[in-house]
């Protein structure tokens, strides 16, 4: 099991996740994993300074499974990693799909 | 319908400024989220899982084409196009911007709307029976009473910090549509021996995590008194409610655990004790209320010619007013139920085009009037039958037509985790599941009338403890489940559903529902006994043998 890192983007709350350089992306694919749950909660405290600076609002570490690309392991922080089940033309998913596109 | 007066006018532009100042201020980082909260749970404005959800009231659930038309343009111009409608007769949207939310709530003011009390442990919209002031079996239109409520509520200095929220309820008719037995106070209008028009007044009704049926209060209150007798309720709960848990401080725990004697005695007295010099409402000021909501000038209309041919020809038609279509109390008129559950559909969501489709109608059919239904349903409340055929031909061309008001697939649900930061399962997929697997053709008109309701956890938004079958999402080691009730109801028998048994998974769920339908089906006296009914002659045991003895079940 690894950590991530997520919270809701101030201005217009949508779920952002910490990434590298304590940069706040928009995918789960591009966030930071880390290997324990000491070595996110230490991070947490550097992503809080973000909350601080009113960046996001309520950063919070949650589990994910990295055998491939990142997936998160409770199915309340996959919908939200994804957006609502029932309307894949919203959220994160839509994102993705018009990057395919 | 109501207008706001320059006071109401005037205070409402003045909380709008005063939340674009504080959103402003949240933005620059003068305030902190902790210090901001407070102010945007006041005006609606929550954070839910994927962004910010705003609730906009929708008092007593009635609308105007052109509020409906400014909900249409606000859904497009800061929102993805749609809106939901929920359960308290409220609208939210999913996905506004912070900074978007002070110009929301400018627009929604130029139309008479706001989000003030959606939220916080304040009185909360006053909702009721959304055929008010049209229905056959109504008594008085229950909605100057609460707009009465309304304006009384807004803002009330001492009951802005209650133990926790406070919903009121009215009700008008002999049918409670309004489901005043489970609001925390719940007003049914009563004649009494004189003859006098008054409140039945029932107390401590809820639903949540400890469903209580509300227990009358008083008989008989005059209407005069309806202020001073809801203010000595209100004030000997804020003083007597329990502050020290969240999950027991809602007045249903006060009556239940001090009795309603004790309660009654106490709210007596302090409307004995309580001056009435400023409160009781004079007659000037109920009649000035009531203008607002005089009845359209309908008159009696013959029968239709073109309604009955089109009856009789189209039975899709026939279908959609068999179920969609309810008595009005003047001859030759229908009340119309367009139905937010299309099959396969999410309950309650309406498009932008699909709000001005109906905001059209209403101008054209219904004297500009629409209402809202805590069954996530749109109310067309003044429709000549002669008028129904072309009515019914645009619902169709909106995808608006579905005739399964009140049937099995007339499923109310609340927005579950694929919304709500609450939630510990979906509830809106399994809705889907259960609407596509029983359709609204001639199997749901078989089965007849059934309300499913559906919550995504505990706090029961889905009023799954009054559904005639009511099923609960839970987590249970990270996986949804979800608990089945049966025998619940809101209306004027209120009664809680009673727990089946073990829950099911999201696998199961659409199946152990198809075998109670089919256990009902096989056991109903007659086609005319309805589930409910059935139910509560028959008792749970053939349904927990159907449910959890399948190769039994099967015979049944």
């Amino acid at each position: 099991m690894r950590f991530a890192i997520s919270a809701n983007r101030l201005l217009d709350g949508i779920v952002v996740f910490f990434g590298s350089s304590h940069h706040w992306v928009d995918q789960l694919s591009a966030a930071s994993l880390y290997a324990s749950k000491n070595e996110a909660e230490a991070a947490l405290a550097v992503a809080r300074l973000d909350q601080t600076r009113n960046v996001v609002v309520e950063p919070y570490v949650f589990e994910v499974r990295a055998e491939g690309a990142p997936i998160a392991h409770h199915i309340r922080e996959a919908i939200r990693a994804a957006g609502p089940t029932v309307r894949k033309d919203h959220g994160k998913q839509a994102d993705l799909l018009a990057d395919k596109r | 319908m109501y207008r706001y007066d320059e006071f109401d006018a005037g205070f409402v532009s003045d909380r709008v400024a005063a939340f674009r100042d504080q959103v402003a201020r949240r933005l620059s980082g003068e305030m902190t989220e902790d210090q901001f909260k407070p102010h945007r749970l006041m005006n609606g404005l929550y954070l839910q899982l994927h962004a910010y959800m705003l609730r906009v009231a929708v008092p007593y659930g009635t609308l105007s084409a052109r509020q409906m038309r400014k909900l249409a343009i606000i859904a497009r111009r800061y929102d993805k196009g749609y809106g939901h409608f929920t359960t308290r007769q409220n609208i939210q949207y999913n996905w506004p911007a912070l900074a978007d939310t002070p110009a929301i709530l400018e627009e929604l003011a130029s139309v008479e709307m706001h989000a003030i009390q959606t939220s916080g442990n304040c009185i909360r919209n006053v909702t009721a029976d959304h055929f008010a002031g049209a229905a056959a079996d109504e008594l008085d239109d229950p909605r100057p009473y609460a707009e009465i409520l309304r304006q009384w509520s807004s803002l009330h200095p001492e009951f802005s910090f209650l133990p926790r929220k406070f919903k009121i309820a009215v009700n008008g008719a002999t049918r409670d549509r309004a489901a005043i037995q489970t609001h925390d106070i719940g007003y049914q209008i009563v004649r009494n021996s004189a003859g006098e028009i008054g409140f039945a007044v029932y107390v401590g009704g809820g639903q949540g995590r400890t469903p209580m049926i509300a227990k009358k209060i008083r008989d008989f209150l005059k209407i005069e008194d309806l202020l001073a007798y809801t203010q000595a309720i209100v004030r000997i709960y804020n003083l007597e409610g329990r502050r020290d848990n969240k999950y027991k401080a809602r007045i249903k725990i006060l009556v239940h655990e001090k009795g309603l004697d004790w309660m009654r005695q106490a709210v007596e007295a302090e409307f004995e004790a309580a001056s009435r010099d400023y409160i009781a409402l004079p007659d000037s000021e109920i009649a000035r209320i009531k203008a607002y909501f005089a009845p359209p000038e309908l008159q009696a209309r013959a029968s239709s010619q073109k309604f009955a041919a089109r009856r009789e020809s189209d039975p899709r038609f026939a279908g959609f007013v068999s179920t969609n279509v309810a008595a009005h109390k003047i001859d030759g008129y229908g009340i119309v139920t367009i139905s937010l559950k299309p099959i396969g559909g999410i309950p309650g969501d309406a498009t932008a085009e699909q709000m001005e489709a109906v905001a059209d109608l209403a101008e054209l059919y219904s004297q500009a009037e629409i209402r809202v239904s805590h069954e996530q349903n749109l109310v067309l409340p003044h429709v000549a039958l002669d008028d129904l055929p072309v009515i019914y031909d645009e619902l169709l061309a909106s995808g608006l037509a579905t005739a399964n008001a009140g049937l099995v697939s007339d499923i109310i649900a609340c927005p579950g985790m694929d919304y709500c930061s609450l939630a510990t399962a979906r509830s809106i997929p399994v809705a889907q599941r259960i609407s596509e697997r029983f359709g609204d053709g001639p199997r749901a008109r078989d089965i007849g009338a059934l309300k499913i309701k559906i919550s995504g956890c505990i706090n029961a938004c889905g009023h799954h403890h009054v559904g005639h079958i009511g099923i609960l999402g839970l987590e249970r080691k990270g996986v949804e489940t979800y608990q089945i009730t049966l025998g619940g109801t809101g209306d004027e028998t209120c009664s809680m559903g009673t727990l089946t048994g073990p829950g099911f998974s999201s696998e199961e769920v659409v199946d152990a529902i198809e075998r109670i339908v089919d256990a009902y089906m096989a056991l109903r006296n007659e086609p005319g006994e309805d589930f409910l009914t059935a139910f509560r002659r028959l008792g749970m045991q053939p349904f927990k043998e159907a449910l959890y003895d399948t190769s039994k079940g099967a015979d049944i």
